[in-house]
C-alpha cells in the first residue's frame, strides 16, 4: 500500500525504520566488526569502535590453522546433498499430486506435514542406535539422509504450491499432441517449473545448513558440519572472541547471501503457500 | 480426462515419498515405544528386561519434568507473543513510505539466516558475557553491576535470543500481507475521519488475521523443538532452570545414556506435540482451500 506522503513524514518514518532495522541487525554487525579486531581489542573495556586494531589475521588463522575447512566442506556436502536427494524424491510426488489429484491428495499432504510435527527428540534414540549399528553415525551420508527426511515435507509442499500455479491446459495440449508422460515432464513441465524448483532448492539448502539438532547429536568429529563446530566452540574468558567471530562470520555469510536472494520465496515456502 | 495409466503412473510417483516418510516416522516411533518399557542403559548393557510404566512414572514424578514442561510452553508462548507483537509493529513501520526499503528488508531479515549455534554464541559471548559482553560494558558505563543474564535469567535470555532469530520471519510475513492491502480502503477511511488507531483496529488487523495465524502455526512447529540455542548457551542450566522437554530427553539419552528413560520422555513429547498439532492442523487446514 504505497501512499503519497509529505516529505517531512517520509523523513521521520525513514529515520524510525532505519533505527529499528539497525538495532535488529546490530548483533550480526558487531560480530563482523569483532572478527576484524585483534583478540586484545575484541575484549577491550570499554568496547572499541573506531579506535580498534583492525586485522585480517583471524580469518587467516581460522582457515589455515584449524579444521575449519573440513567443517565448512561437510556443511556444503550435507546441505546440498540432502536438498538434491530430497528434490529427486519430491518432484515426482509433487507433480502427480498437483496435476493428477486423487480423492485423498489433500489428506496425504496434511499427513506429510504432520510428520514435521513429530518432535525430533522422540526419534533421536532409535536413529542414534540404528545409525551406529549400520555405520551411518558420524558420516556425511547419514546426515544427508536425516536432513533430507526432515525437510522432505517442506520440499513437497513448496513444489506442490508452485506446480499448482502452472495452467493445466498446457499439459492437456501437450497430451493432445501425443506427448508421452515422460516427454510432458521433461519438455513442458520442467521449464515452467524451474523457478519454483530453484527457490525450493535455495530455501532447503538454507534450512539444512542451519540445522542444529541432528548435526549435533549424530556426529562427533568426522562428519560434523559448521553448526556442530560452532556449538562446541568454547570461549573461556573470551580469549578467542575475534577468532570465534571470524569462524561465525564465515559460517553464516554464504547463507546470508543466499537468503537475501530468496526472501520472497522464503515467505511462501515456509508458510506452505498460505501467504504469498 | 486423465487416463488410467496416467493415474497409475501418478500414484507410483508419490509412492517413494510416502514410503520414506512412513518409514522415517513409524520405525523410530515403534522402537521408541518399545524401549520406553524396557530397562536399557548403555553403561550396563548386560541388564535388560521389561519394566512396565516405570520410566513414565519417573518422568511424571520428577520435579524437573514439570519444570521442563513449563519451560517448553513458556519458551514457545514467550517467543510467539514477542515476535507477533513486535513483528506487526515493525512491519507497519517499514510499510510506510521510507527511503531504501529494499536495503531495510535485507537488514531486518538477516537474523533469520544466522544458524542457531552462531546466534546463541554471538549473544552469549559478545553481548551477555559478564566480563566482556557489550551489555556489561553498558551497565558499567552507567555505574551499575553487570546483569548475569544466563546465570540469573536463563530462560528469559533464551527466549530473547530465539525471539531475535524469529522476529524477522514474522516481520517479513506481516510485511508481505500488508503489501496486499489496498490503499484505497485506508485512504477512504482516513477521509472519513477514522483515527489511526481505528484504521488499525478495523482495517489492518482483520487483514492480518490470516498471516498472524500462519506465523503462530509455523513458529510453533519449529519452537517446540528448540535445541541448538539451549545447547550452546545454558546447557539447560543453571540446575534445570532453562531445561525444556526436548533438552531433558537429550540429557537422559546422550549424557545419562539411559535409553529406556529417554524413550519414555520421547513418547511423552510425541503426545504433547500431538495435542498441539491437533490445533495446528485445524488452523492450517482452513487455509488450504483458498
Amino acid at each position: 500500500m504505497a501512499r503519497a506522503a509529505s516529505p517531512r513524514r517520509t523523513l521521520l518514518t525513514t529515520l524510525a525504520a532505519w533505527s529499528v532495522a539497525l538495532v535488529i541487525f546490530f548483533p550480526v554487525l558487531w560480530m563482523i566488526l569483532t572478527s576484524f579486531k585483534t583478540e586484545a581489542s575484541a575484549v577491550a573495556m570499554p568496547p572499541e569502535f573506531l579506535s580498534a586494531d583492525w586485522t585480517l589475521e583471524n580469518y587467516e588463522t581460522v582457515w589455515s590453522r584449524s579444521d575449519y575447512p573440513r567443517f565448512f566442506w561437510n556443511s556444503v556436502v550435507i546441505s546440498v546433498g540432502s536438498t538434491l536427494l530430497g528434490l529427486a524424491i519430491a518432484i515426482p510426488a509433487a507433480w502427480s499430486m498437483a496435476f493428477v489429484p486423487g480423492k485423498r491428495t489433500k489428506d496425504l499432504l496434511m499427513w506429510m506435514l504432520s510428520t514435521k510435527m513429530m518432535p525430533a527428540v522422540a526419534v533421536l534414540i532409535p536413529l542414534y542406535l540404528v545409525f551406529q549399528r549400520i555405520g551411518l553415525f558420524d558420516t556425511k551420508l547419514g546426515l544427508i539422509l536425516a536432513l533430507m527426511l526432515m525437510n522432505l515435507p517442506i520440499i513437497i509442499w513448496m513444489l506442490y504450491t508452485y506446480f499448482k500455479e502452472i495452467p493445466g491446459e498446457i499439459l492437456e495440449a501437450a497430451r493432445m499432441d501425443g506427448a508421452s508422460l515422460w516427454n510432458e515432464i521433461v519438455y513442458v513441465l520442467t521449464p515452467m517449473a524451474l523457478p519454483g524448483i530453484a527457490s525450493t532448492m535455495l530455501l532447503n539448502i538454507i534450512l539444512a545448513w542451519n540445522e542444529a539438532f541432528w548435526t549435533i547429536t549424530l556426529t562427533t568429529t568426522k562428519a560434523a558440519p559448521l553448526s556442530a563446530f560452532i556449538a562446541s566452540f568454547s570461549a573461556p574468558q573470551g580469549l578467542f572472541y575475534a577468532k570465534l567471530s571470524a569462524a561465525s562470520a564465515m559460517a553464516i555469510l554464504p547463507i546470508l547471501i543466499l537468503g537475501w536472494f530468496s526472501q520472497k520465496q522464503l515467505v511462501r515456502g515456509l508458510t506452505f503457500g498460505a501467504v504469498k | 480426462m486423465s487416463t488410467q495409466s496416467t493415474r497409475l503412473a501418478a500414484r507410483l510417483m508419490v509412492a517413494p515419498s510416502v514410503f520414506v516418510l512412513f518409514i522415517w516416522m513409524i520405525v523410530p516411533l515403534a522402537m521408541t515405544l518399545y524401549f520406553s518399557f524396557r530397562f536399557f542403559r548403555l553403561l550396563t548393557p548386560e541388564r535388560s528386561g521389561w519394566v512396565g510404566f516405570t520410566h513414565y512414572l519417573w518422568f511424571l514424578n520428577a520435579p524437573d519434568f514439570w519444570l521442563a514442561l513449563f519451560n517448553t510452553l513458556a519458551l514457545v508462548g514467550g517467543v510467539l507473543v514477542i515476535t507477533v507483537i513486535l513483528g506487526v509493529l515493525i512491519a507497519l513501520l517499514i510499510d510506510q513510505p521510507v527511503k531504501g526499503q529494499g536495503m531495510l528488508r535485507i537488514l531486518v531479515i538477516a537474523p533469520f539466516f544466522v544458524m542457531p549455534p552462531v546466534a546463541a554464541s554471538i549473544w552469549e559471548n559478545l553481548f551477555m558475557h559478564p566480563q566482556n559482553g557489550l551489555f556489561s560494558a553498558i551497565a558499567r558505563g552507567f555505574g551499575q553491576q553487570p546483569i548475569l543474564f544466563l546465570e540469573n535469567y536463563p530462560l528469559m535470555s533464551v527466549i530473547g535470543i530465539v525471539s531475535w532469530e524469529w522476529l524477522p520471519f514474522a516481520t517479513l510475513i506481516f510485511l508481505t500481507a500488508l503489501q496486499s492491502l489496498s490503499s484505497e480502503q485506508l485512504e477512504a477511511a482516513e477521509m472519513d475521519g477514522a483515527s489511526p488507531l481505528n484504521r488499525f483496529r478495523y482495517i489492518i488487523l482483520p487483514h492480518l488475521t490470516r498471516a498472524i495465524t500462519v506465523v503462530i502455526l509455523i513458529q510453533t512447529i519449529f519452537l517446540l523443538g528448540i535445541f541448538g540455542e539451549i545447547f550452546t548457551t545454558t546447557q539447560g542450566g543453571p540446575g534445570s532452570a532453562s531445561t525444556t522437554l526436548p533438552y531433558m530427553i537429550f540429557k537422559q539419552a546422550i549424557v545419562a545414556k539411559d535409553i529406556g528413560r529417554a524413550a519414555a520422555g520421547g513418547i511423552i513429547a510425541v503426545i504433547l506435540a500431538n495435542i498441539v498439532a491437533y490445533f495446528l492442523m485445524r488452523g492450517i487446514g482452513r487455509h488450504l482451500d483458498n
